[in-house]
């Protein structure tokens, strides 16, 4: 196999399995261990550099880092990276001196940004920070977009946001609320030298039934009635509620409908359990809160009285999966089920739309009516128009939609600046040894056996009681450090120098993984499973050394390494090292490589 | 050395045994040696053995006496009965325990200084009196844990580290195993568990006296240019004669290799040796051959490595001194201390 080029800028990248999970590539490890040492304003900086929305994320993030999480193949359960990012936010000491302000000699370039979601408020800050003159004009009251629309605020106090949507506000960009742009022409013609468009996803999925209509009075989109209950304008709801759908949106409705007077509560999925779409912590809450989730019935038809609502016809299927393994639903043949509700959230899921853009300005949409994009540069058809978030691939997440606008606003400043879009700036990475001592690293490498800490939660009455009331009340200081103590730190890489190599075994010997090997040359396929452990998952890499006195080879599987040090502990030669790599990913203004 | 002590953590798809465990349940406590000692290498044979042959750990009984060698029954199966005796007695201490229970697993380990020097009289007369039992001497050439003075296995012109010659003749464990009686000779390298594993379960699945001499590198007093037993040395003047394969009669026999090359031995518990020729002819069941090999290699400046004898009809001490089937614990009092109407019958018979 061939010897691991350790200077590829990915190899030690994907060891840090959760800054590589995460879109914006977040230095997960680095901020956990301010937390864990308790600089929290240190810990949150890392991550406002990265996220922009450390508070929000650490609330409401999907967290892609989780299931990545090394920790997570060791043990029960990941670190809670996510709630740990809450921690940073809920326990900094004040920060105004931290953040960075925008210079106050601007650079002549005026950018537009349409929708006030975190995709532009993400451009918004990085461009600000540049000397940009930055616009964002959106129709919603107050800016966060979806983040302050649509997530109930029992996940996401309004003053969470605020607070994040404040410092990009503060760094003199122009945030115009109640401004809907009804035009991608008109708006051209004012003369912007870059038009960013995050206006979302915007549009809830209808059931067209029978008696749709008929029934409409009490039939809601559930994205249109997240909207009205997080603004205020729907304070009630019936008794009897059905939320049609399995994704997050159907958990939101159920667990908003819980607390405006919905007592019998149901979410209705045509899917089994483990197939919904909703991310399994979320469907733990709503079952945590007393609503059934009834699987494999899929809804025919709405029942009515004379239009007033009655109740929901579904038939039973199960799922079959053909040759290529995709599902399909198909009736059992056993009798259909009725449900009677007063009320039915439909929440089937979510499109784009763009009707303020007119289809003659050389802006192609494709044939699922997205915009024609450069999947890097975020650039449109129409050069001077970037996307991103949910408006640019349909509806996904906050992380990525600041991760796209980190991207965009690289993409507009390069653009801004004539320079060609498709040489991106690479990131920075540092390797730094943490050795101290013979024994002592600048990292602490005993590893934490304690299992994942659950976040405290208020009790569920008060939590049911008033719809503003926040679940979650987060870690306190004391489980924040200890689940901080769980994280590994990937990080700090194992480094191996094959000439300093006296082949004693030490290291073979100690690794309380097994990890390492010493062995004779081999395809890799042959060498995975020729390991002391074989080294079954593909996805992490090997770490193949040559140049040893015996012609063998050093074999290290990524997988499952603790990062504990043990091996350079016990290495007589430093033959093994343990560095920190540090990368950050570029933001708009780093240079990119002449070549 | 390290301080830590290991992380439990282990991923998913570690091997288990029949028993159910984990290599790491054959562990025992972290251990203090140097980093780098070849003796922590053979601990970690010696559990990967005990692993691959589903021993239980409270069915082997691990005995020392005193050096960094004799410290390491600590670091490996931290589940079984030990005894750390007064140096160079481990022998005759084992020979006791076995007397007294035949039914665990004897596993002797010391060091050269342990068995060579202060032990050589009770080393012999274990190997001599047929003891069923696996002897296991790390040997670095040097007293390792009293600072590095050399042991009475130090090759004759070997430089110490402060450059000092030693004059003395080594003595050759394992050619005075063979003559003096043990059932299973091996020698082999802490740098080569490829090697060191299979011998190791061999011996432990071998009924008689079983002897490994381990050469394993002192990385602190014994492992520079002019030392005789350093990683660099011992590999390059490494003459195996034959790599061992231990089948159990459980096991499914997969290895093929070509036909003459292969050689079995079936020992005394059923266990398979499946012995690989390695260069020219050498045949590990000629007693005389065996000695005759080792001191022509030796004079030859060689180090030879292998399975050097094996006898698989080799006899133990129990049967040789007819002793009782059943462990002393297990007979209970009034079979072990009869009375004195017994011993008076006794002395009357002897009148
Ligand atoms: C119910 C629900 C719950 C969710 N929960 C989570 C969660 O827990 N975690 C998570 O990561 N993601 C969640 N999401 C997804 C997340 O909210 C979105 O992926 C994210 O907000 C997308 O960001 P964006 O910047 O692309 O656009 P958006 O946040 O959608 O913001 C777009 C903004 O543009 C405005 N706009 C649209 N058109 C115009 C126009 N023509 N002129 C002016 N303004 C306009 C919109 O009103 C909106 O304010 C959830 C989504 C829903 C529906
Ligand atoms: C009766 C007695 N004499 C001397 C000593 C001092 N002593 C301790 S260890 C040792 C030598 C150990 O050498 P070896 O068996 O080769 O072990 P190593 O440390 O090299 O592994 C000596 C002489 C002692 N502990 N007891
Ligand atoms: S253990 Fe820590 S560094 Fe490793 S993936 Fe998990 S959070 Fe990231
Ligand atoms: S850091 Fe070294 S000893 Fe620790 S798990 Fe990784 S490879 Fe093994
Ligand atoms: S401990 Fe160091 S010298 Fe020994 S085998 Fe491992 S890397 Fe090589
Ligand atoms: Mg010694």
């Amino acid at each position: 196999m061939k010897p691991t080029d350790t200077k590829a800028p990915d190899y030690f990248h994907k060891v840090v399995d959760c800054q590589w999970a995460c879109p914006a590539h977040t230095p997960v490890p680095e901020y956990i261990r301010q937390i864990a040492s308790g600089h929290f304003a240190e810990a949150y900086m890392i991550n406002w550099r990265s996220n922009v929305f450390p508070g929000i994320l650490g609330r409401v993030c999907d967290r892609p880092c989780e299931p990545a999480c090394r920790r997570g193949r060791v043990d029960e359960a990941p670190v809670a990276i996510c709630r740990l990012k809450r921690v940073a936010a809920d326990f900094k000491e004040d920060i105004s001196d931290r953040l960075p302000v925008a210079p106050t000699q601007k650079n002549g370039k005026r950018i537009a940004c349409v929708g006030a979601g975190p995709a532009s408020l993400t451009v918004a800050r990085d461009l600000a920070l540049l000397g940009y003159e930055v616009s964002v004009f959106d129709d919603g009251a107050r800016a966060g977009g979806m983040m302050r629309s649509q997530i109930p605020k029992f996940r996401l106090p309004d003053s969470v946001i605020d607070e994040e949507c404040g410092h990009i506000a503060r760094l003199d960009v122009a945030i115009h609320q109640n401004h809907r742009i009804a035009s991608l022409g008109s708006l051209l013609t004012e003369g912007w030298d870059a038009v960013f468009v995050g206006t979302g996803a915007p549009r809830g999925r209808d059931a067209e039934l029978p008696g749709r209509k008929e029934a409409a009075a009490h039939i809601h989109i559930g994205i249109e009635w997240l909207a009205n209950v997080a603004f205020g304008h729907v304070e009630h709801i019936g008794k009897r509620v059905i939320v049609l759908g399995g994704g997050n949106t159907a958990m939101d409705c159920c667990r908003s409908a819980r607390r405006l007077g919905g007592e019998d509560v149901r979410v209705v999925v045509r899917s089994g359990f483990d197939e919904m779409k909703a991310s399994p912590w979320e469907k733990e809450d709503a079952l945590h809160e007393g609503i059934p989730i009834h699987n494999y019935l899929m809804h025919t038809a709405f029942l009515h009285d004379n239009g007033r609502l009655t109740g929901v016809r579904f038939e039973q299927v199960r799922a079959e999966y053909d040759e290529r393994g995709r599902r399909k639903l198909v009736p059992t043949g056993e009798p259909d089920i009725v449900m009677e509700c007063d009320d039915v959230l439909v929440a089937i899921g979510q499109e784009n739309a763009f009707p303020w853009i007119e289809r003659d300005l050389g802006l192609d949409f494709d044939e699922w009516g997205l915009p024609v994009l450069d999947p890097v540069t975020l650039q449109s058809t129409l050069p001077r128009v970037f996307f991103g978030g949910d408006a640019a691939f349909g509806p996904k997440n906050i992380i990525t939609a600041v991760a796209q606008g980190h991207e965009a606003a690289i993409s507009i400043d390069r653009f801004c600046r004539a320079r060609p879009l498709d040489r991106r700036p690479p990131p920075t990475v540092e390797l730094a040894s943490q050795k101290m001592g013979i024994h002592e690293w600048s990292y602490d490498n005993q590893i934490s056996e304690e299992a994942r800490k659950k976040v405290p939660l208020k009790a569920l009455e008060d939590t049911l009681a008033d719809i503003r009331v926040e679940v979650e009340l987060g870690f306190d200081v004391r489980l924040a450090c200890a689940e901080a103590e769980r994280c590994l730190n990937c990080d700090v890489q194992t480094v191996f120098t094959p000439k300093l190599c006296i082949e004693c075994d030490a290291c073979v010997d100690i690794c309380p993984v097994e990890c390492i090997n010493f062995t004779a040359d081999a395809d890799e396929p042959d060498l995975r499973e020729r390991l002391k452990v074989p080294a079954r998952n593909t996805d992490q890499a090997l770490y193949v050394a040559d140049g040893l006195k015996t012609h063998r080879i050093m074999v290290k599987d990524e997988n499952v390494c603790l990062h504990c040090g043990m091996c350079a502990e016990r290495c007589p030669t430093g033959a093994w090292d343990m560095q920190k790599f540090l990368l950050n990913t570029a933001l708009a203004g780093a240079e990119a490589p002449r070549t | 050395m390290t301080y830590l002590a290991k992380p439990r953590l282990l991923a998913a798809t570690a091997p288990r045994n029949a028993l159910g465990y984990t290599r790491r349940d054959y562990e025992g406590a972290i251990s203090t040696l140097c980093a780098g000692c070849g003796h922590d290498s053979i601990s970690a044979a010696i559990v990967q053995a005990c692993f691959d042959l589903d021993i239980e750990p409270h069915r082997v009984a691990k005995l020392s006496g005193i050096g960094c060698s004799s410290k390491t029954p600590d670091y490996f199966l931290g589940n079984s009965h030990g005894f750390n005796s007064v140096h160079g007695r481990m022998p005759s201490v084992l020979t006791g325990a076995a007397l007294a229970n035949r039914n665990l697993i004897y596993l002797g380990v010391s060091g050269d200084g342990d068995s060579a020097s202060i032990g050589i009289g009770q080393f012999a007369h274990a190997m001599r009196r047929g003891v069923n039992m696996t002897y296991i001497v790390e040997n670095n050439g040097v007293y390792g844990l009293t600072k590095g003075q050399f042991s009475a296995t130090a090759d004759k012109g070997s430089k110490s580290k402060r450059g000092v010659v030693n004059s003395d003749n080594p003595i050759d464990l394992a050619a005075l195993a063979l003559q003096l009686g043990a059932s299973y000779v091996a020698r082999s390298f802490s740098g080569d568990k490829e090697q060191l594993v299979p011998l190791i379960k061999g011996a432990l699945r071998h009924n008689g006296p079983a002897f490994i001499d381990i050469i394993s590198p002192c990385v602190t007093f014994n492992n520079h240019a002019g030392s005789t037993k350093s990683y660099d040395y011992v590999r390059e003047h490494n003459e195996a004669v034959n790599r061992v394969e231990v089948i159990l009669p459980r096991d499914r026999i997969e290895t093929s290799y070509p036909p003459g090359s292969l050689r079995r031995i079936v020992q005394h518990d059923g266990s398979i040796l499946h012995l690989r020729k390695l260069g020219e002819d050498y045949d590990p069941t000629d007693h005389i051959g065996a000695i005759n090999h080792l001191q022509e290699r030796h004079a030859l400046g060689e180090i030879v490595t292998g399975l050097l004898y094996v006898d698989n009809s080799a006899e133990d001490m129990h049967r040789h001194l007819n002793t009782v089937e059943k462990p002393l614990n297990q007979l209970g009092d009034a079979y072990l201390c009869p009375g004195s109407k017994a011993l008076d019958a006794l002395n009357a018979s002897l009148r």
